[in-house]
C-alpha cells in the first residue's frame, strides 16, 4: 500500500455516493408517501403506489452493490415484474368500476 | 500462463472491480444520476397539477432512474452475467412501465378524471359520451 490516506479518502467517497443515493431515493419515497396520501383520486394513489415500487426496484439494486451480494439482482428482476401485475390489476379494477 | 491469478482476473472486466469496496467511477457515475432521476419522478409526482401530467412524469423519469440504478448495480460487480441481469430488468421495465401507466390513464379517463383547467388539447374530448361502453364488458377483463 502507498497511500493509506488515499486508500481512506477512496472509501469515503465511495460511502458518500451509496449514500447520497440512498438519501436521494429516500426523498423521492418520502414524496411518493404525499402523494399517497394526499392524491385525490384512487388513480393518483395507484400512480404513486406505481413509483414506489420503482423506488423499491431501485432500492434493491443499490443494496446490493452496498452489501456486496450480487444475487440481489434477481429479486429486483422478480419486483419489476410482480409490480406490473399489481398495477394491472388496479389498473383493471379502476375500469370495471368506472364502466358499472 | 497456468498462473491461477490471471484467470481470475481475466475472468472479471477490470480487475479493481474484484474488490467490493472499491466503486468504479462509471457504477458511480450511473447511480447517482439514476438517483437523481427517481427524485425527480417523484418530485413531479408531487407537484404536477392533474393526474396525467403526475403519471407521464412518474413513469418516464422513475423508468429512467431505476435502470440507470439497475445497470450501475450490473456494472459494479464487473461480470457479464450481473451486466445481462441488469440489462434484463431494464428490459422488462421498458416493457411494462408504458403498459401499466398507459391503462392507468385510459380507466382514469374513462372515469371522467378531469384534466387541468389550462390544458390545451384534449384528443379525446370530441368521441361519443358512451364509448367507454363500446370495449369489451368488464367481465371479460
Amino acid at each position: 500500500m502507498t497511500g493509506g490516506a488515499e486508500t481512506t479518502d477512496l472509501l469515503a467517497s465511495v460511502s458518500l455516493v451509496y449514500l447520497a443515493t440512498g438519501a436521494m431515493l429516500a426523498l423521492a419515497l418520502a414524496f411518493s408517501l404525499g402523494r399517497l396520501l394526499r392524491g385525490p383520486t384512487l388513480a393518483d394513489r395507484v400512480i404513486a403506489l406505481d413509483l414506489i415500487g420503482f423506488i423499491a426496484v431501485g432500492a434493491i439494486g443499490l443494496f446490493a452493490m452496498t452489501a456486496d451480494l450480487p444475487s440481489l439482482l434477481a429479486v429486483a428482476l422478480v419486483a419489476a415484474l410482480i409490480l406490473f401485475l399489481g398495477t394491472a390489476a388496479f389498473a383493471m379494477y379502476l375500469q370495471r368500476r368506472s364502466a358499472s | 500462463m497456468s498462473d491461477p491469478g490471471a484467470v481470475e482476473s481475466a475472468l472479471t472486466l477490470d480487475p479493481t472491480l474484484a474488490d467490493p469496496s472499491v466503486l468504479g467511477l462509471v457504477p458511480a457515475a450511473l447511480i447517482l444520476l439514476g438517483g437523481g432521476f427517481t427524485l425527480l419522478a417523484a418530485i413531479g409526482l408531487l407537484r404536477m397539477p392533474d393526474l396525467y401530467m403526475r403519471m407521464q412524469s412518474a413513469t418516464k423519469a422513475g423508468t429512467l432512474g431505476v435502470a440507470l440504478i439497475a445497470i450501475g448495480a450490473g456494472a459494479h460487480f464487473g461480470r457479464a452475467e450481473f451486466l445481462i441481469e441488469a440489462l434484463l430488468i431494464i428490459a422488462f421495465l421498458f416493457l411494462t412501465a408504458p403498459i401499466a401507466s398507459h391503462l392507468i390513464a385510459r380507466a382514469a379517463y374513462h372515469a371522467r378524471t378531469p384534466l387541468w383547467d389550462r390544458s390545451v388539447r384534449d384528443d379525446l374530448a370530441g368521441l361519443p359520451e358512451d364509448a367507454p361502453s363500446a370495449e369489451p364488458p368488464p367481465d371479460r377483463l
